[in-house]
């Protein structure tokens, strides 16, 4: 059953000329869906037709509409020969779908050619009419939302969070071999990009229908990516957090907040008064499950890896140090089975069946408690653990049934698998700002997974609910022997987090320790928590989520990088997948050794937004890690970084040294300035008074059975060495709270240097790879989004990992460079959101991507906001001000004088309750106006809908007031004139714009005027300059919303608080 | 290492006014890197020479995807391909249409062919302006002329309507397409000392004051051509330096009116009759395609600008002396009982009057 899908095709523009006789076009639309189609007449002789074309209906099954896109091709009307085509539109009808996002699709989309580009536009209405399905065991998940946003949609509450979702399909790449095929290049492209239209389709439906079996209406962090395995076929796999939103009617919402998650915890008193009320008595964490085994557990395979590196001492690491484990994970696709040993590393096999059994007997209370969501709602988060990691390379082989996807699933099962027992090892339930990506080269694949292991308060999941989830969930996959499900007792867990009570102030409690500080899990230096002095917190804290709210930040963050090339030798099959298991481990320590210098060099003590990436090419792995640092009021202030020679005799060595050292020194305290990282000094001085507790805990490491614990506060250059200098060391350097670099070899000197010479911020500009900015609230609406690609081709002569990595670096660095000075005249500005993805295209070739927004802030109110505002008191009002939907009047009250002064926020819900029904009343003609409203305050109106985009999931200085839907497109662009086109560069930068093209105009189709949680998933460009040919692919994905300015709110006419009352109404019926 | 690939897209595109005019004067990257190095922008922003040359690649070929939409300004407010706000199209445009005074002095009243396309290499080599930049100069004139020659209605409404041009730059382009059209000659070296907004007045005068527009807004032909009735009419005049009483008549006003306020009194009362003959002659034979091509030569040569020019320093009348002649000279024919041509008369000479005082300098 039943849809009816209705389209109608009204006029081109901008045609280009088909018929060179008259410099004219007889055009022609088809419109396909499924498989029928329907045609308009031929306008003759026009570059602008209109068509005006009757309404064409199908009548299609709600599956379909799912999977299925609008397909509309524009013709060339040939009398003699073969109609030429001019182009194709391809429309995704879910937005549609769902009564709250878009009623209809109505605008100027651009025409688009996979040889030539956008040729002209063509303006069409799309609508749909639904029945109603209550039929049991349908298909279709129709009504479900998606949100690219990984945090609660601005103008929902969020009700309940589900949890995980995910599913993956595959299928044969119809034409992986670009260059040389059979089929004509447009043909193999449409057909590329219809499949994987088609498969995110059937995808998304798919993940609905896991959804709707939870309980849930909507997925949060919807993530999907494509992975082009080549000859093994095209893989499209999402990954995504189930929650039921409830739309904020505006008005009644503020107050019910609360009430609303209570009522729906089935266990009552105890939790929600746990989590509603903390209590000002502090006590420590109560683990019901057993602790020794989630911390022997981990390590010890590792040990006895003769590859893997020691396990770095941020509380973070032991993530990565397990990654290790699976590293080594070789085996041929065919022969995975679940559940059997070989998917397990060699050595650490049984090790990790154990822990497995242990992971699923206490904490597992649903199959993956994994969360993509990166911020939460106030009081979501109970503590963090650090970030976990996990990286498995995998051979590729031919996919031969595309119905079961079994090795694949199987694949990313155990990643999750490993993912939730590394987050139990660090005495977390949960794992929050969950993502996984691949990176494929020939036949070898490396799948990657990472999150920050977390507690999560319980009332926003409802046990039974999970549970039943969990289960359904199951039933909708092959039900696998390796799997346990829901029969553990929830009671248990639950009586955990009864146990648990949150006493800590919210601002600093999910920076304390989840684990317990006598059983670490790895070895960290701990203090007491430098807000509430009672709870332990560690001395660095490195995490994949976003700031939360309620942080107290000193000063301001900024974006750090770590980066590194490995050189590897040419290799086939298994042992090419060796050698790149045995150098992840390698590859992992390094660049977190290079995130703690550099973090200490910056003098912070706490990472957000970390994200690793690790690319494979055929002779060399990148691998870059970028995350933003902040100093968190609440961890201990960072010791300085010291230099130790290994040969003290020289004494020009010594100088040397001691120069090193001045300038290490002068770097940090310039930076203090520069961040504004004054910590007060009664914290500072501190640490004497912690004394007591720091020797405790040491002595607690040093007597732990594993000696490499010891090296908790120092690292070390290369593993092969640091084993046997370690007593020595310890001896010599009895400070605890400062860092040794060790200079025993040129590596490490360079690394020194480079260090060093990470080229300073220009001034005026902040940059951070998270959604906001710690430490600056007052952005204007100044806001620039974009994309930069660089390719470099590597000299054969410089292939040495040192040198390999100076280029890597200076390539990062010229690049932000250039950013810095494109954007100048947006100073002062913040980079948000800064997102580098690097590749091996081909051997030599280095690419380099990065989307962010610039977005400008006023520098005289943030000055006077810094005086005025009392250290961390005001220091997330930005964040608190978007979150103020979800928490309530209280945080309205709270922080409107300081945040917005002009903001009135009663008005602006009487604003947006206006405009959604405006939109459900009268679909186009008020839709069109409303976007049109929003561009405004530029000088005169333009004719085009002004559409923003930013990859964060608000724009500042506005309300968002409704989401249209989610816009997933996938595009190729091929050229065979690449120099006529202007090269490379011209032919990207063409493509590029032509993408960004579409995606605003599907916006605006939608009603829409901005696109946000923008991302650039893929972006695949191969050139044959040989046969002047060039092919890219590129998906981008996003939300598209309408949203009003802030200070729109004063404008609005006083009679429309009378429509007001009736809009509430209707919105309380639907 | 060699950068293979470098491109960056903004949502709203970045457009850097200093790059957008080196690239509309045709310097190549590396010119236009090498002088904004010297422009001091790398000290303001810490950038180095490598980032500059990326940045202004950049901008290259962004102006290069835009040259195309620029040819139909109209088209860039409502294609989808860039996103720029309307402030920044209306610049972008404006600019793109905005000519070197020096280029168009030099092709003014040739026709818009090929032929004169090929010799734009010696323009530029004479006028310093890049061939590129002449090239697109010369290819905005040839482009507004296409489309305004078949448009009916104002000359001037119509190119700022179809390329959205300022009312100054549009009028600039009606002199332009007015001259092209007429052929007039101003190359002439005689002439050479005209700048080109001298002639731009001058055609302004003629567009709406001689040509079939200026009566009738909504005529069906355009305001391009002079009207062939008024030129017909223009013989008529003859009739002030062919009747010998009239001529005297004329005169006598004239000095009348003249004497003894200005000192060049002595010099207008013994060049009136010439000055006279110059000047209803030129009306007489405009007529003919060849003589309306002549004009501004004409002007010079024959009327008074030339000749008053050179005297010797006392002699030279001022541009007061100017004014009030002609003034004095337009309306006393008005007084003569036997001329009839009183309307024609004024039209004629209310545009050659201030032809005459815009050319009237050094």
């Amino acid at each position: 059953m039943p849809g009816k899908l209705k389209a109608k095709i009204v006029a081109g523009r901008h045609l280009p000329v088909m018929d060179r006789a008259s410099d004219l076009t007889d055009a022609f639309v088809e419109v396909k869906f499924g498989n029928t189609t329907f045609k308009t007449d031929v306008f003759p002789k026009s570059l602008n037709p209109q068509w005006n074309s009757e309404w064409f209906k199908f009548e299609v099954d709600d599956e379909d509409l799912q999977d299925e896109p609008l397909q509309i091709t524009v013709l060339d009307h040939d009398t003699y020969s073969a109609n030429d085509a001019i182009g194709k539109v391809y429309i995704d009808i879910d937005p549609l779908l769902s009564c709250e996002a878009a009623t209809v699709i109505s605008g100027w989309l651009p025409i688009y050619d996979t040889i030539h580009g956008i040729r002209g536009e063509i303006n069409v209405l799309v609508k749909v009419d639904l029945f109603n399905d209550l039929n049991r065991f349908r298909q279709s998940s129709c009504g479900v939302k998606f949100f690219c946003t990984t945090s609660i949609p601005r103008c929902y509450r969020v009700a309940l969070v589900h949890g995980f979702v995910e599913e993956l399909v595959v299928n044969e790449d119809p034409e992986y071999q670009w260059i040389d095929r059979i089929r004509t290049p447009r043909a193999s492209n449409e057909a590329r990009q219809r499949l994987i239209s088609l498969m995110s389709g059937e995808l998304q439906r798919k993940i609905g229908l896991k959804v709707l079996e939870m309980g849930g209406n909507a997925v949060v962090g919807y993530l999907q990516c494509f992975d082009l395995e080549g000859e093994s076929g095209l893989v499209v796999r999402a990954i995504g957090t189930a929650c039921t939103l409830d739309k904020l009617s505006p008005g009644t919402a503020p107050n019910t907040t609360t009430h609303t998650n209570t009522h729906t915890l089935p266990n009552t008193a105890p939790t929600s008064n746990a989590c509603n009320s903390p209590s000002k008595d502090s006590k420590e964490p109560v683990f019901s499950e057993d602790p020794p085994h989630s911390l022997s557990g981990p390590p010890t395979p590792l040990r006895t890896l003769p590859s893997s590196s020691p396990p770095p001492f941020s509380p973070s690491k032991p993530c990565s140090r397990q990654s290790s484990s699976s590293d080594t994970d070789l085996s041929l696709t065919p022969r995975i089975g679940m559940g059997s040993g070989g998917s397990v590393g060699k050595e650490a096999g049984p090790l990790k069946t154990l822990l497995r059994q242990h992971t699923q007997s206490a904490l597992e209370q649903r199959e993956f408690p994994i969360f993509t969501l990166t911020c939460f709602p106030p009081g979501f988060l109970v503590h963090v653990g650090g970030v976990v990691s996990t990286r498995s390379v995998k051979l590729l082989d031919r996919i031969h049934n595309p119905d079961e996807p079994e090795t694949r699933d199987a694949w990313w099962e155990e990643i999750r698998q490993e993912i939730k027992s590394h987050a139990k090892a660090l005495g977390c339930h949960a794992v929050v700002g969950y993502s996984e990506s691949t990176s494929i080269c020939e036949e070898v694949c490396i799948l990657s997974a990472s999150g920050t292991a977390a507690m999560l308060n319980p009332r926003f999941m409802r046990e039974g609910c999970l549970d039943t989830g969990g289960s359904d969930h199951r039933l909708s996959r092959q039900p696998h022997p390796g799997m346990v499900g829901s029969e553990r007792g929830e009671g248990e867990v639950s009586s955990t987090w009864l146990g648990f009570e949150d006493a800590s102030p919210p601002s600093c409690g999910f920076v304390h320790i989840p684990y317990d500080e006598f059983n670490m899990p790895f070895p960290a230096q701990l203090t007491y928590c430098y807000h509430c002095r009672r709870q332990k917190v560690p001395d660095v804290l490195f995490t994949t989520i976003d700031l939360p709210a309620e942080a107290e930040v000193t000063g301001k963050g900024c974006l750090i990088q770590a980066r590194l090339c490995r050189t590897k030798k040419k290799a086939q099959g298994e042992v090419n997948a060796t050698s790149i298991s045995n150098l992840l481990p390698f590859m992992e320590y390094e660049l977190h050794t290079q995130l703690m210098n550099k973090l200490k060099l910056r003098s912070m003590n706490a990472l957000f937004g970390l994200r690793i990436q690790i690319s494979v090419g055929e002779n060399m792995l990148l691998g870059l890690a970028s995350a933003t640092g902040v100093y968190l009021s609440a961890l201990p202030a960072p010791g300085g970084i010291q230099i130790a020679g290994k040969t003290p005799s020289d004494l020009s060595y010594d100088q040397h040294i001691s120069t090193m050292q001045k300038r290490i020194d002068d770097t940090i305290a310039k930076n203090k300035e520069l961040y504004n990282i004054h910590p007060p000094k009664l914290f500072t001085l501190d640490p004497e008074a912690f004394t007591g507790l720091n020797t405790e805990c040491i002595e607690e490491v040093v007597g732990s059975p594993i000696p490499d614990r010891q090296r908790s506060s120092r690292l070390f250059r290369s593993t092969s060495e640091s084993s046997d200098e370690l007593s020595e060391l310890d001896l010599s350097h009895g400070k605890k709270d400062a860092f040794v670099l060790e200079i025993d070899d040129t590596d490490a000197v360079e690394d020194i240097q480079s260090l060093l010479t990470d080229a300073p911020i220009p001034a005026g500009f902040y940059s951070c790879n998270t959604e906001v900015m710690p430490g600056i609230h007052n952005w204007t609406s100044g806001l620039q989004m974009f994309t930069s690609v660089r390719v470099y081709r590597l000299s054969n002569a410089n292939l040495t990992n040192q040198g390999l990595n100076k280029i890597f670096t200076d390539l990062c660095e010229n690049l932000l460079k250039s950013l810095y000075f494109k954007l100048r005249s947006m100073i002062p500005c913040c980079l948000c959101h800064l997102n580098f993805t690097v590749a091996v295209p081909e051997e030599e070739l280095i690419q380099v991507a990065v989307t962010a927004v610039a977005m400008s802030f006023d520098k005289e109110t943030q000055q006077a906001a810094d005086k005025a505002l009392t250290r961390g008191s005001g220091e997330n009002e930005e964040q608190l001000q978007f979150s103020m939907e979800m928490c309530g009047e209280s945080t309205i009250s709270n922080n409107q004088p300081t945040a917005k002064p002009s903001g009135v926020p009663e008005s602006a819900m009487v604003h947006s309750s206006r405009v959604s029904s405006s939109e459900r009343c009268s679909p186009l003609p008020e839709g069109r106006s409303r976007s049109l409203r929003s561009t405004r305050s530029l000088p005169c109106g333009a004719p085009v809908t002004v559409v923003k985009m930013t990859p964060l999931s608000f724009l500042p200085g506005t309300r968002i007031v409704k989401y249209l839907g989610i816009i997933n497109m996938f595009f190729i662009r091929e050229t065979t004139s690449l120099r006529e086109e202007g090269g490379v560069s011209g032919f990207l930068h063409s493509f590029i714009a032509e993408v960004f093209a579409m995606v605003r105009a599907h916006v605006a189709a939608l009603g829409g005027n901005a696109l946000v949680s923008y991302s650039m998933k893929e972006c695949v460009f191969m050139e044959n300059p040989n046969k002047n040919q060039a092919q890219c692919l590129i998906n981008v994905s996003g939300d598209a919303v309408i949203f009003i300015r802030e200070s729109d709110q004063e404008a609005i006419p006083p009679l429309l608080t009378s429509r007001q009352t009736s809009s509430t109404g209707a919105d309380g019926t639907t | 290492m060699s950068v293979e690939l470098d491109v960056f897209v903004g949502n709203t595109t970045i457009m850097d006014e200093e790059v957008y005019q080196f690239w509309l004067d045709g310097y190549t990257v590396n010119d236009a890197v090498k002088v904004r190095m010297e422009g001091g922008v790398l000290e303001e922003c810490e950038a180095s020479a490598e980032v500059l040359r990326s940045d202004t690649m950049d901008q290259y070929r962004t102006f290069q995807m835009c040259e195309r939409l620029l040819h139909s300004p109209a088209k860039l407010a409502n294609q989808l391909l860039f996103q720029i706000p309307p402030h920044r199209q209306t610049m972008l445009i404006e600019r793109y249409y905005t000519f070197d005074g020096v280029f168009v002095r030099e092709v003014l009243g040739k026709k818009l062919s090929k032929g004169t396309k090929k010799d734009l290499d010696d323009v530029s080599a004479k006028t310093g302006v890049t061939l590129k930049s002449c090239r697109r100069q010369f290819d905005n004139f040839k482009r507004v002329f296409k489309v305004v020659e078949e448009l009916k209605g104002p000359l001037v409404e119509n190119i700022r309507q179809h390329f959205l041009l300022s009312d100054k730059l549009a009028r600039d382009y009606a002199a332009i397409v007015f001259f092209a059209n007429n052929r007039f000659e101003t190359g002439k070296k005689k002439l050479h000392y005209l700048t080109f907004q001298d002639f731009a007045f001058c055609a302004g005068q003629l567009i709406s004051n001689w040509t079939v527009g200026a009566l009738d807004n909504m005529l069906e032909d355009m305001d391009v051509d002079l009207e062939k009735e008024f030129l017909q009419d223009l013989k008529e005049l003859k009739i002030l330096i062919t009747d010998k009483d009239l001529l005297d008549q004329h005169k006598s006003l004239v000095c009348t009116a003249l004497r003894g306020k200005t000192k060049a009194f002595n010099e207008m009362e013994a060049n009136f009759k010439n000055l006279s003959r110059g000047l209803v002659n030129i009306a007489a034979k405009l007529t003919n395609t060849k003589d309306v091509r002549d004009f501004f030569i004409d002007l010079v040569e024959k009327t008074f600008v030339l000749p008053m020019r050179l005297p010797c320093r006392s002699d030279k009348w001022t541009a007061g002396d100017m004014r009030l002649y002609l003034t004095h000279y337009t309306n006393s024919a008005h007084i003569l009982d036997t001329f009839k041509h009183q309307v024609v008369w004024d039209r004629y000479m209310g545009v050659i009057k201030s032809c005459i005082l815009k050319m009237y300098h050094d």
